[in-house]
């Protein structure tokens, strides 16, 4: 009997699939980002300390859980390749790498916004903004790295082990505000013992994550499609090639 | 809505979000697009896919 992941590792499978999926994941992601907008804008109250700017939270925090979650989902879809050499493993990998890095540039400008009006200033050379950016530059190699090899069986596999190599950055993103004597205030979300922010504000934030969480999810999907029609139309153009060059010379000899 | 004194920086973060988030979906159906047109140039050229009578018995 085939497992759920050997089912799905027939790309026409997964075409199938997503293209059933694909409008309900991206409904539910409308709904829920607007029904989360409504909740920041007209439920949530000002912060007793940062007033209306905790607003900002509602997006930055998403996009900061995204830009980490998608890297680890590049990395396990690496280790996928590299050990278990599954056939969309490195679809899934090359689909997320610039969604990750968009999110991850949004944490880093929303954040920006965030500290100015609350730390004086848009950037400090803190360890938890620091190593986020070196994130979002590990996004950039990724895209750089395999656009810069013809072969793309080579690219994929070194672009698999640069990402698992930079996965070690993920705890040091996560505990550098620990770590070090950061500007960046320490997790309050997911943290030991529990939420430390009134449900107030954690609702709509948490809405929001599962709203951002679906429209990757949708986009990840679309990004997957877009990439399996790549090598299919890469694969028919190469074989009608080899097919051209092998009746030329056949009528050369004859 | 009254959004305080720092309401500038609140409606940037809300504008770049949503100009990114836009501006990816675009990209994404644009390229989408683009795939399937080349495909169906391909399949009209005559190149098929060796699997594509498989794929439409399944």
């Amino acid at each position: 009997m085939k497992t759920t992941a050997q089912t799905l590792a027939n790309p026409t499978r997964f075409m199938s699939l997503s293209g059933n999926l694909l409008p309900w994941v991206s409904g539910a992601a409308i709904v829920v980002l607007a029904y989360g907008l409504y909740l920041a804008f007209f439920s949530a109250p000002p912060d007793y300390q940062q007033g209306q700017t905790v607003k900002i939270m509602f997006v930055h925090v998403p996009s900061a859980w995204l830009a980490m979650g998608v890297y680890l989902l590049v990395a396990i879809s690496s280790f996928g390749l590299l050990v278990f050499r599954h056939p969309l493993a490195d679809v899934s990998a090359k689909a997320a790498v610039p969604i990750g890095a968009a999110f991850t540039f949004l944490a880093l400008v929303t954040g920006a916004l965030w500290g100015r009006p609350m730390w004086g200033a848009y950037w400090v050379w803190d360890a938890r903004l620091t190593s986020v950016l070196i994130l979002f530059f590990l996004y950039l190699g990724l895209m750089a790295l395999r656009s810069s090899l013809d072969d793309e069986t080579l690219a994929a596999k070194l672009t698999a082990i640069l990402a698992l190599v930079g996965v070690v950055l993920l705890p040091v993103i996560k505990f550098s505000v620990d770590w070090w004597n950061t500007l960046h205030q320490p997790a309050s979300v997911l943290k030991i013992g529990g939420p430390a922010i009134h449900s107030s504000i954690l609702t709509p934030l948490l809405v929001m994550a599962v709203g951002f969480g679906l429209a990757f999810l949708a986009m990840h999907l679309m990004a997957m499609r877009n990439e399996i029609l790549r090598r299919r139309a890469r694969a028919l153009t190469l074989s009608h090639v080899s097919r051209a060059d092998a009746g030329t010379a056949a009528a050369a000899k004859g | 809505m009254d959004l305080g004194p720092h309401a500038a920086f609140i409606i940037a973060s809300y504008a770049i979000v949503t100009i990114v988030m836009v501006g990816l979906v675009a990209w994404l159906i644009l390229d989408g697009r683009r795939q399937q047109r080349i495909l169906d140039d391909l399949e009209a050229r005559g190149v098929h896919r060796r699997s594509r009578g498989a794929d439409v018995a399944r």
